[in-house]
């Protein structure tokens, strides 16, 4: 691609020496990186680095057709530069992130205000926009809500049932994972990043082992790339399973509902049969895995997941057989192809707006260069099709499963980890559940994090939600919100 | 045709509630460690391998001092227990954690090897939140994995329903709150408030690593290490996230709901 040559391409989870980034003016640098998201590329993460009194903006960008990764930075800037979200959406987020974190201005951001910090004693949301009108009212919801779920707080504008706007404003949970990252890998580091998003255990610490590996110049032995594959779609079909009963609860469709929640805990303790915790903590190590799949406990995985896939599919089956199920999900909360890609939807809410994108398949790296189930799409961009498309996923991660554990791999499950090289960059991309969760690395001359960026699927789709509700009623939201279930600590970090 | 599927199936199954605890405790897996066991007299001279190991700094050993074990922060990650050439810090595989005061959950000093359980609710805490308990869970920046499990224990398998127990909407149908997370900045008034809104006498709980100490992030200025420098605590659980059957065991146990064989 020739519009890729200004850009550094490189594939997924790879070292490249940060010097070989090619430096442009933040001028041309957006754009640049505005002429690679016209020809197709997607912004998977937009960043600065701070330097002496200024701070270098860094795009890291996915062309999925090539399976390649592209990146480059700017000139050490301050004050502003002009912005890319007027004509690629995608990018709102990323640059209300760097104004918050470094002062950068993007000129021209139709919407600037702070995504998470905290001032005082809530983070500082700046006033949410506003609908004015006679027969307008505003419906305020969170921090706390109403069931057992993280924090956030939500605006609707609506005129009567119709909602015409829902804003959205996080940064409740915000601990500071990146500050607590800098400077690392220290001895926390890998208990923090598996607690970057509880339920995305694996997909985050698949990312960060990657990293340290890339950054040490080795690769993990492919037992343990074997056993990160098996235990992420262990993740995805606990929790694709627990999204389809929560649907069905909020539809009222109470069989499914009961069947799938108690299914939820069954793969949950898949995982713990695999490493003593249900969400895979301590399973994942920079070099490999802490434990391994005996023989014994295979065929026990084996016998156990056959139970428990046959429950589901049965739980399932009732869902969609029931037409009082579909009705309610066709045409409700709808986003439309165009929105998905002008703002960078990923993982199932992409895919269930028709869009091609999953990282096991466009960008391989581990276990997946050897073998990945299909994509799972349905096109239709409603609550259906999200649901569809998770009923798609478990049933092919079932069948991806079987056919690994079917034949294991021999192989030590770990190997040593040589300290990461120094003035380097690593991209690593994992298709977690909810999709892409990336994880930037740069290190300093002593081979520490000089900077370590995560990009959480959810930081993608929250707008997503967002636009789903529009026009929609507000009845309808709690099925919508379940349709995306996003996480709130893998945005606020 | 869905309904007849269902109604076969449904009687297919039966029923699918656990019997603990009337029955005995499901078996936890084998690579859960359960609680932790320090001998501190076990510890060999001048060593500080398991401190080392540690990634939270649970584990701290004074000079001429016995190590110890702060089960508040603990991760429960086994790496001290691989750590130590003495084997002073040894795996239980027991479920129960509860404890009602900080300092139960502290191991090493003489007679201190093991974690204090709880103490039931004393009185008339215990004859009006005994059978009906009604909490409001407040989500204050973890990772979602304990409310995750604290969900859990309201499916089909576990039915926490059955004790009495539920948890609410409102703070004001609450008897209590269910804290989880280091309590971020950005959650502290929106506790406070929740808390001031539960109707008195009330209780507090904080479950797992994050609301007792602050977990991983233990320590970083953006939260505040835990729940109770912002309300005061009645019921520790811990574990990262603890398991579900450490969680109801703790409930329970606040309660006195645990059958003799199974406390």
């Amino acid at each position: 691609m020739n519009t890729l040559a200004p850009f550094f391409q490189f594939p997924n989870a790879s070292r490249i020496s940060w010097a070989s980034v090619p430096v442009f003016s933040v001028t041309k640098l957006v754009r640049l990186t505005g002429e690679m998201l016209e020809s197709g590329a997607r912004l998977c993460s937009w960043f600065g680095v701070p330097e002496h009194d200024g701070t270098i903006l860094v795009a890291v960008l996915a062309m999925d057709a090539e399976s390649t990764l592209a990146v480059a930075r700017s000139e050490p800037v301050g004050g502003s530069y002009p912005s890319l979200t007027p004509k690629h959406p995608q990018a709102h987020l990323f640059e209300r992130e760097v104004w918050e974190q470094h002062g950068l201005v993007p000129v021209g951001h139709p919407w600037l205000k702070p995504v998470r910090h905290t001032y005082g004693n809530a983070p500082a949301n700046a006033p949410f926009y506003r609908v004015d009108g006679g027969e307008v009212h505003e419906v305020a919801v969170g921090p706390v809500h109403a069931g057992v779920i993280e924090p956030g707080h939500f605006r609707f504008q609506c005129a009567g049932e119709e909602v015409l706007h829902l804003e959205i404003a996080l940064g409740y949970q915000h601990r500071g994972v990146e500050e607590a990252l800098a400077n690392g890998p220290h001895r926390a580091t890998m208990s923090q990043v598996e607690a970057v998003a509880g339920d995305t255990t694996i997909a985050h610490a698949t990312a960060h082992a990657s990293v340290l590996e890339a950054l040490g110049g080795v690769e993990a032995p492919l037992r343990a790339q074997w056993l990160r594959a098996i235990a992420l779609e262990l993740e995805r079909l606990a929790n694709h399973t627990g999204d389809m009963g929560a649907l069905a609860l909020d539809v009222a469709f109470l069989p499914t509902s009961a069947a799938c929640g108690k299914i939820r805990g069954d793969f949950l303790n898949l995982t713990a049969l695999l490493c003593g915790n249900r969400f895979g903590r301590g399973l994942i190590r920079p070099g490999g895995c802490r434990h391994d799949l005996e023989e014994d406990r295979l065929q026990t995985l084996v016998q156990r997941l056959k139970v428990h896939m046959d429950d589901v599919e049965q739980a399932m089956a009732w869902f969609w057989d029931a037409a009082s199920v579909r009705v309610r999900f066709r045409n409700v909360g709808v986003v439309h192809p165009s929105q998905a890609s002008d703002i960078g939807l990923v993982g199932p809410a992409a895919r269930a707006c028709g869009l091609v994108r999953d990282v096991r398949f466009d960008h391989p790296a581990g276990w997946h260069r050897f073998s990945h189930s299909p994509v799972a799409v349905w096109p239709s961009g409603d609550i259906f099709a999200r649901a569809r498309v998770r009923s798609l996923e478990v049933q092919r991660s079932g069948r991806y499963l079987f056919e690994q554990l079917a034949a294991p791999v021999d192989g030590d499950t770990s190997t040593a980890l040589p300290a990461p090289q120094p003035e380097s960059m690593v991209v690593a991309l994992v298709e977690g559940w909810r999709g892409e969760v990336c994880h930037v690395a740069l290190t300093d001359h002593f081979g520490r994090f000089r900077r370590y960026k995560i990009t959480d699927p959810s930081f993608h789709n929250w707008t997503g939600l967002a636009l789903s509700l529009r026009g929609t009623a507000i009845s309808d939201f709690p099925i919508c919100n379940k349709s995306f279930n996003l996480s709130y600590c893998g945005f606020d970090l | 045709m869905y309904i007849f599927d269902t109604i076969m199936n449904r009687m297919r199954r039966g029923c699918q509630t656990m019997p603990y605890p009337k029955g005995p405790a499901p078996a936890l897996p084998d690579r859960h460690g359960g609680a932790l066991r320090l001998d501190a007299s076990a510890c060999p001279a001048g060593c500080a391998e398991c401190i080392a190991a540690c990634p939270v700094s649970a584990i701290t050993r004074e000079p001429g001092q016995a190590a110890r074990l702060d089960l508040g922060r603990c991760l429960f990650c086994g790496d001290c227990v691989e750590a130590c050439p003495g084997g002073a810090i040894t795996r239980t595989g027991d479920h129960r954690l509860a404890v009602r005061r900080r300092e139960d959950l502290i191991l090493g000093e003489p007679g201190k090897e093991e974690l204090r359980l709880a103490a039931a609710l004393d009185g008339k805490m215990k004859s009006l939140l005994g059978r009906s308990l009604r909490l409001r869970q407040v989500s204050a920046g973890g990772c979602g994995a304990c409310e995750a499990d604290i969900n859990v224990l309201g499916t089909i398998g576990w039915d926490l329903g059955r004790f009495g127990i539920q948890y609410v909407a409102s703070p004001r149908h609450a008897d209590g709150v269910l804290i989880t997370g280091p309590v971020t900045k950005g959650m502290e008034l929106a506790l406070q408030k929740t808390w001031e809104a539960v109707p008195e006498p009330r209780i507090a709980i904080a479950l797992g690593a994050c609301a007792i100490s602050g977990g991983p992030f233990v320590g970083h200025p953006q939260h505040n290490d835990g729940a109770a420098s912002v309300i005061p605590i009645d019921l520790y659980i811990p574990g990262c996230p603890p398991h579900p059957l450490t969680i109801l065991d703790g409930f329970l146990r606040l309660l006195d709901r645990l059958p003799a064989h199974n406390r």
